[in-house]
């Protein structure tokens, strides 16, 4: 698997998280996804952007085009925040321990590809997520 | 601080939400809209998503809350021109918006707010409760 491009965003305000939406929303475009396929990957940014900010104090994401055999995007969420102690409740939708709905991870595995989730209590929590074109 | 414009119109209250919404407008939108509420007497309140992009878990929920806030100020809410790939991932997203009242477009955001204050005052709700 070829990789195209990385690129590093910070997440570390409100602020951020529209600068993300943007500019997964203008890879999604360059790449020629259809509409409705932009629409849920950038969803599922917004959703996992928010993550990063509330429940990992803040972190990056990294934006990867891939290409061959296929084009898709990744991108990949990392924090240094408590971590996730128990991903399968984490990832059922209504569970929150914040104030929000808790369809956060859950809704955003249900808009990508491939989802991966690699969380240790204490050092934070890498969330990696692949729409394929 | 940037702020989303509410027009008034009669006993309505009216929205088009044109920027991409950081959380703290969204929430800022949510009070705006209630204090107006309850200052006017509105009756209704229309909102114009047609320019969004993206409706996410957050957007998802103030709107929901604008719509719960205003029914218990005696108001109905109306949520016209979702875009189609918003709809499409907002329901994959695990979020149908219960309790949001949506028509396609403005003009039948509008007919169905007049219908639900007129069918109001005919089925004397007013004067059942107060």
């Amino acid at each position: 698997m070829a990789v195209v491009s990385t690129e590093t965003l910070p997440v570390v305000s409100e602020a951020d998280i529209v600068t993300v939406r943007r500019r997964v929303r203008e890879t999604a475009t360059h790449l020629g996804f259809s509409l409705v396929d932009q629409t849920k990957v950038v969803t599922a940014a917004s959703e996992l952007a928010r993550n990063t900010l509330i429940y990992g104090k803040g972190g990056e994401m990294e934006l990867i085009i891939l290409n061959g055999p296929r084009v898709g995007l990744r991108l990949l969420f990392s924090d240094r925040g408590p971590g996730i102690p128990d991903i399968d409740l984490a990832l059922r939708d209504g569970f929150t321990t914040g104030s929000g709905l808790g369809l956060g991870l859950g809704g955003a595995k249900r808009l990508v590809n491939d989802f991966e989730v690699v969380s240790r209590a204490g050092e934070g929590t890498k969330v990696t997520v692949t729409r394929w074109k | 601080m940037e702020k989303i414009p509410i027009l008034r119109m009669g006993d309505y209250l009216l929205v088009t939400i044109q920027v991409d919404m950081h959380d703290r407008l969204a929430l800022a939108l949510q009070d705006d809209l209630t204090k107006r509420i309850s200052e006017t007497g509105a009756k209704g309140v229309l909102i114009d998503i047609s320019s969004l992009e993206i409706v996410d878990s957050f957007i998802g929920r103030m709107l929901g809350n604008i719509a719960s806030m205003s029914r218990v100020l005696d108001a109905h809410t109306v949520v016209v021109g979702m875009q189609p790939a918003v709809a499409i991932t907002l329901v994959e997203l695990g979020m149908s918006l219960p309790g949001v009242r949506t028509a396609l477009n403005v003009d039948a955001g509008m007919e169905l707010l007049r219908n639900s204050v007129d069918g109001q005052e005919e089925f004397g709700y007013g004067s059942r409760f107060y």
